[in-house]
């Protein structure tokens, strides 16, 4: 992401570092001039409703979330500072590893499922067969829904005696469990209905990606006896390492911050088998108003997030510069 | 990222090769071949039901009477349809108070989106001005601060609005902005996203036109708004359709701020009633379609798009 932050100057493209308009530097009339200044006044009237938009509403909050991290407040009071309380309170909070530890079980299950399923029907359907348009289309179908419906269908879809999910299984002499009443299959079940909605955009991302894997190189690679795996092995797999990495660090962003399913099919239950960070977050601050003490939780799951993106933006660049 | 890295830098020696991008495999009806066209349609079938089951499974049991929603074994197909479930819905819960609700949020996202996304993302690919670069860096690095960390600052700087419901100069007195439709519309009233999607785009236009425009006095406003805004209305749908979707679906936020009933949206309608009535399956699967609904219409009639700004995404 970062890269892209660099201008990339296209030819004919006033210059950043004169300020000059038009390409030619030695067209400094008066009147040009007068342009630059028109430009620079324009320019700041053209971003100053998105930057005034962005520092009430992400600058000040973000800010603000540290400085709320070292207090109390209930929101009717005013914040009476605490220092590390809170940071302190966080390493006794059972709950809040709790959380943790079932993000991380979460993350374990989901993400790697969902790479292989996604790249695997990316390269089914990159291939030019009939068909194929209307089962992206189908696959991509549940990223267009909310996760609200999507967690209140699927509640139906796993209920005990009469869900679609058991009652296919006992058609293969499977006794299904209650999925989302038993501690060992409640996180399950979130995994299976994220993933459901989830890899139909990884798998668009993936198609997007395989455009980039010149068709000429698989053909002949396979020409000179290579098989599909080693195809994919040595020439597929490599080139799809930018996109990979992308999918993979977006998806686990994606995986800490899971709530709406968590919170709609299971309310972080049962026996706080689904209780996320997110969730611990929502219930401290705004079911018992203890902003200060959420702030502090919000900045921890900050720092693993962030923590995720530069290792992701570190290895991106060094394979740029290899 | 893709974006940045030096194009064609990859050796595409077939291209050169005469005889090369013919296919090389003459294909002949084998029995190999017919068992791997069966496998492989087989797979994608497969695949496919288990994606459209719950769209299929939902609307089934919302078109079906009581009777039938709780059989063992399951009826797949109704026998007799009923638009009872939907009633029961529509009677339990407000929707169409929420549906109207949750068009307005959406639509006024997408609308302050495209036009604050598109100035400003003019201006960056096009404009001169002062820190340009700067300001782009930091609107651009600040995606990476996930969404639940500005959530309580946000909630209390919408609280303490100065002179808006009920507050004074200083933001002391009311409740600000929280229980407004305002309130979970301005925070996202100019996403970071838009901004960089439509510079992305605007940088792939000649800078050109502008300066002839320039030079025949036009102003800058007129330049955006006449000659390179028309030029991006592929850009512009992809931008409207992903805010809507944001907006339409959209949980967490609209939940914190909005705690009349009277202003609830759909995901919250639809949440409340699964929290209350969990067992009721058959109004349940009728509020879920309706919910659903508008998003599959907007998928169907506009497909190529979402297409696009997923494939945007991914080559970031």
């Amino acid at each position: 992401m970062a890269q892209v932050a660099a201008p990339t100057p296209t030819p004919g493209q006033p210059s950043a570092l004169t300020g000059q308009p038009g390409s030619d530097p030695t067209a400094r009339t008066g009147q040009n001039a007068r342009y630059g200044r028109v430009q620079a006044r324009m320019g700041l009237v053209f971003v100053s409703p998105v930057l005034i938009l962005f520092s009430i509403f992400v600058i000040l909050p973000a800010f603000a979330a540290l400085y709320l991290s070292f207090t109390d407040y209930d929101i009717l009071t005013p914040p009476e500072w605490v220092g590390l309380e809170n940071y302190r309170r966080l390493l006794t909070d059972t709950l809040f590893h709790r959380s943790f530890q079932n993000i991380l079980l979460y993350s374990a299950m989901y993400v790697p499922v969902m790479l292989i399923l996604s790249i695997l029907l990316a390269m089914a359907l990159n291939r030019k067969r009939p068909g194929v348009t209307l089962f992206r289309a189908i696959y991509y179908l549940p990223v267009v829904t909310s996760p609200v419906a999507a967690a209140t269908v699927w509640v139906w879809l796993l209920n005990r005696d009469f869900g679609v999910v058991n009652q296919l299984l006992a058609y293969v002499g499977i006794d299904g469990p209650a999925w989302l009443a038993n501690t060992q299959t409640a996180l399950i079940s979130v995994v299976i209905v994220t993933l459901w909605q989830g890899i139909g955009g990884n798998m668009i991302i993936y198609l997007a990606g395989l455009q980039g894997v010149p068709q000429d190189l698989v053909e002949a690679a396979r020409l000179d006896g290579a098989s599909r795996l080693q195809v994919f092995r040595d020439v597929t797999w490599p080139m799809l390492r930018t996109t990979t990495l992308f999918v993979l660090t977006v998806t686990l962003i994606g995986a800490f911050q899971l709530f709406d399913q968590a919170y709609v099919m299971t309310q972080g239950g049962p026996g706080y088998a689904t209780l996320t960070p997110v969730y611990r977050i929502y219930q401290a601050g705004f079911t018992r108003l203890d902003m200060g003490y959420a702030s502090s939780q919000a900045l921890i799951l900050f720092i693993v997030i962030l923590a995720v993106t530069l290792i992701q933006l570190r290895i991106n660049r060094e394979q740029i510069y290899i | 990222m893709a974006a940045t890295t030096p194009p064609t830098t990859t050796p595409r020696p077939a291209h050169e090769i005469p005889g090369y991008g013919t296919p090389y495999r003459k294909r002949r009806i084998t029995t190999g071949a017919v068992i791997r066209e069966t496998l492989y349609y087989g797979i994608l079938i497969v695949f496919g039901a288990i994606f459209l089951l719950p769209f299929l499974w939902s609307v089934s049991t919302s078109l079906k009477p009581d009777s039938q929603v709780f059989t063992d074994p399951i009826q797949w197909i109704p026998t007799s349809i009923t638009f009872d479930q939907y009633r029961q819905a529509f009677e339990t819960v407000p929707f169409g108070r929420y549906f109207l609700n949750t068009f307005l949020i959406a639509g006024i996202g997408v609308a302050s989106n495209l036009l604050l996304g598109s100035l400003a993302g003019f201006a960056f690919a096009l404009l001169n001005f002062p820190a340009r670069t700067i300001l782009f860096r930091v609107l651009l690095s600040s995606m990476m601060i996930p969404g639940v960390v500005t959530l309580i600052p946000t909630y209390i700087i919408l609280r303490s609005f100065p002179l808006f419901g009920g507050n004074d100069i200083v933001g002391q007195g009311g409740l600000g902005l929280l229980n407004t439709l305002a309130g979970v519309i301005l925070p996202g009233a100019a996403g970071v996203f838009a901004v960089f999607l439509m510079r992305q785009f605007f940088l792939t236009l000649p800078s050109d036109l502008g300066e002839a425009a320039r030079l025949d006095g036009a102003s800058e406003m007129r330049i955006f708004w006449q000659i390179y805004l028309p030029l991006c209305k592929p850009a512009l749908a992809t931008l409207a359709i992903f805010t809507f979707q944001a907006g339409w679906n959209a949980f967490l936020f609209p939940l914190v701020v909005l705690n009349d009933p009277d202003l609830a949206t759909v995901q919250m309608g639809l949440a409340a009633f699964t929290y209350n009535n969990s067992t009721d399956f058959g109004p349940l699967m009728a509020a879920s379609v309706i919910t659903t609904l508008p998003m599959i219409a907007l998928y169907v009639y506009a497909q190529r798009y979402f297409n696009q700004g997923i494939a945007f995404t991914g080559n970031k």
